[in-house]
């Protein structure tokens, strides 16, 4: 594989550096059952999981290409590598990663997060989980937080209980890739009753070109617990695209509450289609907190099903699409049972020629009484090349509910920037205050240090060249 | 009078909104120390003249010049005109939603004065000027302009004026919609930002506040020009007699 080609020029994003390929194995081009049992063999998985990948193999090959949202017609699946082994075992301790992979964790400060104000990290590059932690005192509540393959390992009981019940093979084209191919990523169980004060963070870094990333994360919050899991990524920018179809699965007992924070930064390379879904049982409460700034073509819809008596949704979804970007994000919240409760609040960017479409479903089920939900789109596009769509579908079948939905288009307005400048901020740093305040919902509720890095990284978005 | 230089002045100012003039010829000059207040009818054009002092970019100017401590600013961007010392107190500031007073307060802070701004000691200096000011500090914490009174509006621009400290104020009638209250609040923030080292273009339509703060010169505005100029006692005639008198009289003269 030829990584010589000269980097292009996509303006400010600052993470598209790469490392020279030192991997234990690549898998060639292409997607068969043969790769399918590579993969597993390499794992040595059990014989459930082997038949788990395959039937969702034939799942990918029977369903078309999906034509209902972003443009995926450029993806070539036969140029994709479906695995990339980068080491042979995974570090517990920095020293123990390879060096370049070590440096380039250590230059989008993990480490120093890790150190800083997290509970717990994971760090998966290509196709493993190189890097995993987890504090002694968290262990020692029960707590456990692994990669997924381990998770497969150590503790096949609660994996095979809950690992694509959420999320069927079937439910989608990706959703089956995803099942066929997946590995690494997070599954975290939090005992009843404890409560993890600090967040657990899993970053995601992509090398190769043409690579495809499949992590698979599992989450299962026990009765009362609660649980903050933040995710990045980020990879280099490359001529040919890559794919990161990846599938998250998130189970909120019985009056536990589970937050889930996404920072997608993908280079311009990545076509990012995955699949997010919630169940939230009696009392539980799950939180979505969706921010798209990266990738080509991102298709995302986090979903809640609200199967409890009381049980709350909550989505938040950012997304910021400049140049070449479509960012198709949004939410869905489905109500089954009485008394539920969900929020959906979209807020997009458009840039450059950039493209947000916000799509979103709210669903009540007859029976869910007293349900409650309010939807709410608002749109921000910086200059007359960019565009902003809304795609909300709503599906009631139960009379007593409330609902609401607001949608609101706006523009910078000339008079807040000549208000900033008139303060002494460039006309750069005004739109870019405007920007933050506009998503600010979102930022306030992030931990600080994500907060600081969220609004450089909008504020790099409008200082660029792009657009 | 001073033998200094003017810190802002104006010569032969014309400006033009959408093409249509406005200003007609306006000069001034404020030395150190000194607050002008400039008056005049509804639509005499001193928002206008607010504005395209600050370098609002509809305001154009067809003719004339601004200068700012001796440098010509006609055509800098407002920005620059801010890191040069101007500071404008509008009339009707805009709500920044999601943008705390604090924070932008601490941006403007770091825009003026560069990254050597002593945070500390620039946290403290808010405090107290709030408190100056008498307003709650929660009042930090809110976003910018969104969903405040009138009365909180013109707090918040004064608050601002103290804390950035420019060499030169141009307040765009900060007095109207206040309560009597609020207007000597209001003042008094005027008069301990007022020095011998800055100078104050006070904008009103009425002469109440001009108890408060005392004016060394008072101009009126009329259709564009400053159709008289005089001290204090100016703003009294006009408080008496009203600008349709004062005016028709400036008219006979002409």
């Amino acid at each position: 594989m030829t990584t010589a080609r000269p980097q292009i020029d996509l303006g400010p994003y600052k993470y598209g550096f790469r490392d020279p390929e030192l991997y234990v194995y690549k898998a060639k081009p292409g997607l068969s059952r043969r790769v399918v049992e590579e993969i597993s063999d390499m794992k040595g998985e059990p014989q459930w999981m082997r038949d788990f990948r395959l039937r969702a193999l034939e799942v990918f090959f029977q369903k078309p290409m999906p034509t209902w949202g972003a443009d995926l017609s450029a993806i070539n699946f036969d140029e994709i590598h479906y695995y990339v082994k980068p080491t042979e075992r995974q570090g517990h301790s920095w020293d123990e990663v390879p060096d370049y992979i070590k440096k380039t964790f250590d230059r989008l400060g993990i480490p120093e997060a890790e150190r800083k104000f997290l509970a717990g990290v994971g760090a998966q590059y290509e196709s493993e989980v190189v890097y995993h932690s987890l504090r002694e005192d968290l262990k020692k509540k029960g707590v456990i937080f692994v990669d997924t393959d381990t998770a497969v390992r150590e503790y096949p009981d609660l994996v095979r209980r809950f690992f694509g019940t959420v999320i069927p093979p079937a439910d989608n084209k990706f959703a089956a890739l995803n099942s066929a191919v997946w590995s690494g990523g997070s599954f975290i169980y939090v005992p009843p009753g404890v409560r993890v004060e600090i967040p657990l963070q899993a970053y995601f870094r992509i090398n190769a070109e043409a690579m495809g990333q499949f992590e698979r994360t599992l989450i299962i919050a026990d009765e009362g617990s609660f649980v903050h899991y933040v995710e990045g990524c980020t990879a280099p920018v490359y001529s040919k695209d890559s794919l990161h179809s990846a599938v998250v699965e998130l189970i909120s007992m019985r009056g536990a509450r589970l937050r889930y924070t996404t920072i997608q930064n993908w280079s311009l390379n990545v076509y990012n289609l995955v699949t997010k879904r919630a169940v939230a049982y009696e009392e539980a409460v799950v939180e979505w907190i969706d921010a798209n700034l990266g990738s080509k073509v991102t298709m995302k819809y986090p979903s809640v099903f609200l199967m409890g008596k009381g049980a709350r949704g909550d989505i938040l979804s950012v997304a910021f699409a400049n140049t070449g970007q479509h960012q198709d994000a949004g939410g869905k919240a489905i109500h089954v049972a009485p008394y539920t409760s969900s929020t959906i609040l979209s807020k997009s960017i458009s840039k450059g020629g950039g493209r947000t479409s916000y799509r979103g479903l709210l669903k009540i089920y007859e029976g869910a009484k007293g349900a409650k939900s309010m939807v709410r789109c608002d749109a921000l596009i910086l200059d007359p090349y960019s565009r902003s769509d809304t795609y909300p579908y709503i599906e009631v079948a139960e009379e007593d509910v409330s609902i609401g939905h607001e949608a609101v288009v706006a523009k910078i307005s000339e008079e807040q920037l000549f208000y900033l400048m008139s303060r002494g901020l460039t006309e750069t740093e005004a739109m870019a205050m405007v920007v933050n305040g506009f998503i600010e919902p979102f930022t306030k509720t992030l931990p600080m240090e994500y907060a600081v890095e969220m609004n450089r990284l909008i504020e790099l978005q409008l200082s660029g060249a792009v657009g | 009078m001073t033998t200094l230089s003017p810190l802002l002045q104006i010569e032969d100012l014309h400006v033009a909104v959408e093409g249509k003039e406005i200003l007609r010829g306006v000069s001034l000059a404020l030395y150190p120390g000194e607050v002008h207040a400039l008056m005049g009818p509804n639509g005499s054009g001193k928002s206008t003249l607010a504005y395209a002092i600050m370098g609002h970019p509809k305001y154009q100017v067809t003719q004339g010049r601004i200068l700012l401590k001796g440098e010509d600013i006609t055509s800098a961007t407002a920005d620059e005109r801010a890191r040069k010392g101007l500071f404008l107190a509008f009339q009707y500031p805009v709500a920044v939603p999601g943008v705390t007073l604090f924070n932008l307060l601490r941006t403007a802070g770091r825009a003026l004065r560069g990254q050597d701004l002593p945070v500390v000691q620039f946290r403290r200096r808010i405090r107290e000027q709030a408190n100056l000011l008498k307003m709650d500090e929660s009042f930090l914490q809110r976003y910018v302009n969104e969903g405040f009174s009138g009365g909180e509006k013109k707090r918040a621009e004064i608050l601002q004026l103290t804390v950035l400290q420019p060499t030169v104020a141009v307040l765009d009638e900060t007095d109207s919609g206040l309560d009597i209250d609020a207007l000597r609040v209001v003042a008094e923030g005027i008069n301990a930002f007022a020095s011998p080292a800055n100078a104050i273009l006070l904008i009103t339509h009425y002469q109440r506040i001009l108890r408060y703060v005392r004016p060394r010169f008072v101009h009126i505005l009329a259709e564009g020009r400053i159709v008289r100029s005089g001290g204090p006692e100016l703003a009294e005639e006009l408080e008496a007699r009203g600008y349709e008198q004062v005016l028709q009289q400036v008219r006979s003269q002409a």
